[in-house]
């Protein structure tokens, strides 16, 4: 293959390699050539015939024209795109695709960005010469987020080449044959798949549109902003489409090194939630009669008085400030630039954790470990305790083209997940998942440290064990071996166990480990100081203040929340809600008004949502991401940055000058220039003994589902629609369902200390034995405690048992 | 990577031995055998073949679906088949299927003609079963039988040069 051959396409002299597709060469040299199903990124099906061309090799013409994206190209070889010839078959094709098409592009929502329009102005006929009647295919139901009007399909396969070779479910099909051939699926079902809406992208007509955007503007009504999406640490490159203020669709920008021509359906569709009903849009303050609006300066003196209050009465060691890792990096870093002025310390972005006992041995700015791309190259991973499909479904998608590929792809997990490649999975209950990765760690010859070493040695390896175990060793001799610690990993109470086990897998193996940061600027937390134990820079702190689990367990007199919502961002929100209640000034800013909000604080001060600030996000490459704002703010609610600014110079802070957002960045910057993403940990991880669950009770699995993850996209309605929305239950092993008198459909009042909640069973054998899976950040779910941690169950009696 | 080089396979969470009929199971295994393992969706016409036979001449989803778990298949790759070929039907049939050939050689022998006349004498319009139940028209794409058209295969045997009467004749003899 390394060999160069040249062709000549058009008369130009091209360069190509042999085997390479001559549609390929010549979109390299920006030849352009009209096609339909050819795709750079799925198979070859030259299907739909608009690329024919017309060639020659050693001077003899090929006898017919040849479809481009099919025809590899060799030595010498002579292709005329654009000869007599090549536009008469572009034509005829035109013209038999145009005889099933209707004709009525102002009706169609793609009208103005369609494929085939844009080709038929070039290679279409004015004037029909077909008479008979046209075909009418009646459509189907794809679900909430993708409309169908299938009588435009042009049958180029793309939608059902994406659901097959990159999405891996085959859901979409081509049934039937000639005139009567239908792409559907066949069944009328939903299609429920993270990556689903690119299939939007791909329909070259208006058969696949996206069902919340259309008929809602034209593609030339809209101008591209180009931005970065928000809730998950791959930092997918998008565009805003934004029309009069307001986003009406956000697109995929392409950018090879981290999301491909990919984003996924919750980076697409979240942007609904900029328009929810539950926007903040004026600063309230709770008063005897309720909350009531008021303004920007008397509130901001107001929170300004009291915060100086509180440290003035109880000193600022009395301060609690949480902040969403998905804020902007800006925001990170004037967040805790405030509090660090006011002699503040407790200061945490990590809302989903409650073991800090690694606090002291945790790298100083942890990463994936390597660029995004990379993960395809990997032949062996091993995922602690991520369900990635639903937490990055953009590196899930790197991760199954590793496993094509032929990498093992090994998970230890409470449940298993669901993926679409070969997968060996160990699920284990969380109090378990310690000694799988000790056997794991067993079975590749660790010796572990004389903390670890017992566990390590009574570890009951079996084969599943060993096989991980041999491919992580094979693939870490080979350099492309990882281990990748999630966010069910995050938010187990034995984090720092399994943490020091995965070094130990990966120190016995050779691989590398990497960590899944959970949100789109986890990483930027750690380069911003927004963490108790470190300073802008992942400066060491000399006295570290409370993590975020800390400042709820020891309440504060004051706390600052940023961009949370109590009852959905917080790893135990009963316990949040409670210490939230008892403080003297609670001072949240947030974007949406909420119940658990509107319970807990004294003021609201309405800040931008995503799309709506200039910022930055670091991914979990390390990559640093800046983004302008797209559209205003709604009503009063304003950027975050400017809000803490202004804050800060009511309290006579120094350093709180900046003019924009970008001075806030360089000044960051200029901080982190010499720090680059490391994982090598600091210290020795302390090892405490396992969280097992006591008898008598089951260890809950609190997930956050794919569309609960932050405010935004809970307040996306279409989202919300989607079978990957489930409402709050309570999924049982059958065994542990026995053994407790449940069935399927059953209610059950589940107890968790003092919070109660009640739900519907599930029975499923995804789930390990003595878990109990129930999903955080979910309707219902705020009432419950921490998102792993043991559960009662108790069944209710329902009507049907009278 | 394309699902034409490695085809998808999907894992189904049924028991196989379940499925079917031990003698079909047999029948279909002796086919999948013909294939290389990773390859086992190429018996998935002969499969619908038996399984269609087996249930009266017609296919249900459920028998595609279970054709699809059998074979580690998705299910719409079963139906893309299915929907394809003519010679599987995925409504009840009557008692006999009757294919009459509209390619062309058929069509200049005569089958326009045949067909208006089956239509007209036994009520029954193609992809229909006459009332009776006797048999189910289908219209045929090419039967590979040009030399002696017009041809038209009642259920697995061909008949060829037909003319009404002679049709009429051999609809006479089935059951
Ligand atoms: S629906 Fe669109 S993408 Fe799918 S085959 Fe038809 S034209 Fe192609
Ligand atoms: S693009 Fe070549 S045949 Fe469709």
């Amino acid at each position: 293959m390394s060999d160069k051959i040249t062709i000549e396409i058009d008369g130009r002299t091209c360069e190509a390699a042999p085997g390479e597709m001559i549609i390929t060469v010549a979109d390299r040299e920006g030849i352009s050539i009209p096609r339909f199903c050819y795709h750079e990124k799925l198979s070859i099906a030259a299907n739909c015939r608009m690329c024919l061309v017309e060639a020659e090799q050693g001077g003899r013409p090929f006898p017919k024209p040849v479809p481009a994206c099919a025809t590899p190209v060799g030595d010498g070889m002579k292709v005329q795109t654009r000869s007599r010839k090549a536009l008469d078959a572009q034509r005829g094709t035109m013209e038999f695709l145009l005889i099933n098409h209707p004709l009525d592009c102002p009706i169609c929502d793609q009208g103005g960005e369609c494929e085939l329009q844009d080709v038929s102005m070039g290679y279409g006929e004015d004037v029909s010469r077909f008479t008979e009647r046209k075909r009418v295919v009646k459509d189907e139901d794809l679900g909430p987020l993708i409309a169908t009007e299938m009588t435009r399909c042009i049958h180029c396969t793309r939608c059902v080449r994406f659901g097959a070779e990159i999405a891996g479910v085959r859901e979409l099909g081509a049934t039937g044959r000639g005139e009567d051939m239908r792409i559907g699926t066949f069944v009328a079902h939903t299609v429920a798949h993270e990556l689903s809406g690119n299939i939007i992208d791909l329909c070259p007509v208006g058969a696949l549109t996206s069902k919340p955007y259309r008929f809602t503007a034209r593609a030339w009504e809209l101008t591209a902003e180009p931005s970065i999406a928000p809730h998950d640490a791959v930092g997918s490159n998008i565009q805003l489409h934004v029309r009069n203020g307001r986003v009406m669709r956000v697109h995929p920008r392409d950018n090879e090194a981290i999301n491909e021509t990919w984003i996924s359906d919750r980076d697409r569709f979240s942007y609904e939630g900029l328009n929810a009903a539950s926007r903040l849009t004026a600063p309230m303050i709770k008063g005897d009669s309720g909350w009531a609006e008021t303004d920007w300066q008397s509130v901001l003196h107001w929170v300004a008085d009291g915060l100086q209050r509180v440290v003035a009465d109880s000193g600022a060691d009395q301060l609690g400030w949480l902040m969403a890792p998905g804020s902007t990096l800006e925001e990170l870093y004037l967040g805790q630039k405030l509090l660090r002025g006011l002699g503040g310390r407790n200061i945490d972005s990590r809302l989903r954790q409650q073991d800090f006992s690694g606090d002291a041995a945790d790298p100083a700015l942890p990463w994936l470990g390597l660029p995004i791309a990379d993960l395809e190259q990997q032949r062996a991973v091993l995922l602690i305790g991520s369900d990635i499909r639903q937490e990055q479904p953009l590196l899930a998608h790197r991760l199954r083209k590793a496993a094509l590929a032929g990498a093992m792809v090994g998970l230890v997990n409470p449940y298993r997940v669901e993926l679409t490649h070969p997968s060996r999975q160990l699920p284990a209950a969380p109090g378990r998942l310690a000694a799988e990765l000790a056997a794991i760690a067993k079975a590749a010859g660790a010796g572990g440290r004389s903390s670890l070493k017992g566990l390590i040695a009574t570890a009951d390896s079996g084969d599943v064990h060993a096989e991980i175990a041999a491919a992580l060793k094979q693939a870490g001799a080979d350099g492309n071996g990882l281990v990748l610690l999630g966010a069910l990993a995050e938010a187990s109470p034995d984090f720092g166990l399994l943490k020091a086990l995965a070094y130990q897998i990966a120190d016995a193996t050779g691989c590398r480990i990497g960590f899944l940061p959970p949100a789109a600027n986890s990483t930027g937390a750690a380069f911003a100081g927004a963490l108790p134990h470190r300073l802008p820079g992942a400066r060491a702190v000399d006295v570290p203040g409370l993590d975020a689990l800390a400042q709820l367990t020891e309440p504060r007199k004051a706390y600052v929340l940023w961009g949370i919502d109590p009852a959905h961002d917080l790893i135990d929100p009963a316990r949040a809600v409670a210490a939230l209640a008892g403080a003297d000034l609670v001072v949240a800013c947030t974007a949406f008004r909420t119940p658990s909000l509107e319970a807990v604080a004294d003021v609201l001060l309405p800040i931008s949502a995503f799309a709506e600030t200039s910022g930055t996000f670091v991914n979990a490459a390390g990559d640093w991401q800046r983004f302008q704002g797209a559209v205003a703010p709604p009503g009063d609610a304003r950027p975050g940055w400017k809000l803490l600014r202004v804050l800060g110079n009511m309290l006579e802070l120094t350093g709180f000058e900046y003019a924009s957002a970008r001075d806030i960045h360089d000044a960051l910057a200029a901080q982190c220039a010499d720090r680059a993403p490391d994982n090598t940990p600091r210290a020795e991880y302390p090892v405490g003994t396992t969280a097992e669950a006591a008898d008598g009770t089951l260890m809950r699995v609190g997930n956050v589902p794919i569309y609960a993850v932050d405010a935004l996209v809970r307040a996306a309605p279409a989202l919300q629609r989607t079978p990957l929305s489930a409402p709050l239950h309570l999924q049982l092993h059958p065994a542990d369902a026995e053994a407790l008198g449940l069935q399927d459909g059953d209610q059950v009042e589940v107890a968790q200390g003092p919070a109660r909640a009640c739900m519907p069973v599930h029975v499923s054998d995804d789930l390990a034995r003595g878990g109990g899976r129930i999903p955080a950040a979910v309707p219902g779910s705020g009432q419950l405690g921490a998102q792993i941690g043991p559960i009662r169950v108790a069944k209710v009696s329902g009507e049907n048992d009278q | 990577m394309s699902f034409r080089n490695a085809p998808l396979a999907v894992i189904h969470d049924v028991d196989k031995d379940t499925l079917f009929t031990p003698e079909i199971r047999a029948e279909i295994d002796r086919h999948v055998a013909k294939y290389p393992p990773e390859w086992k969706q190429s018996a998935v016409m002969p499969a619908l073949t038996l399984v269609q036979d087996h249930n009266g001449g017609w296919l249900s989803r459920e028998l595609m679906d279970q054709v699809a778990a059998y074979l580690d298949m998705p299910e719409v790759s079963v139906y893309e088949v299915a929907t394809f070929y003519g010679m599987y039907d995925l409504e009840p049939v009557g008692r006999h299927k009757v294919c009459v050939c509209n390619s062309i050689s058929c069509m200049l022998g005569g089958s326009e003609e045949l067909m208006q006349h089956i239509e007209h004498k036994y009520n029954v319009a193609p992809g229909e079963t006459t009332a009776d139940g006797k048999f189910t028209f289908k219209e045929f794409e090419c039967l590979g039988a040009c030399r002696h058209a017009p041809a038209v295969m009642v259920d697995k045997t061909y008949h060829e040069c037909v003319t009404p009467e002679s049709f009429d004749k051999l609809i006479k003899k089935l059951d």
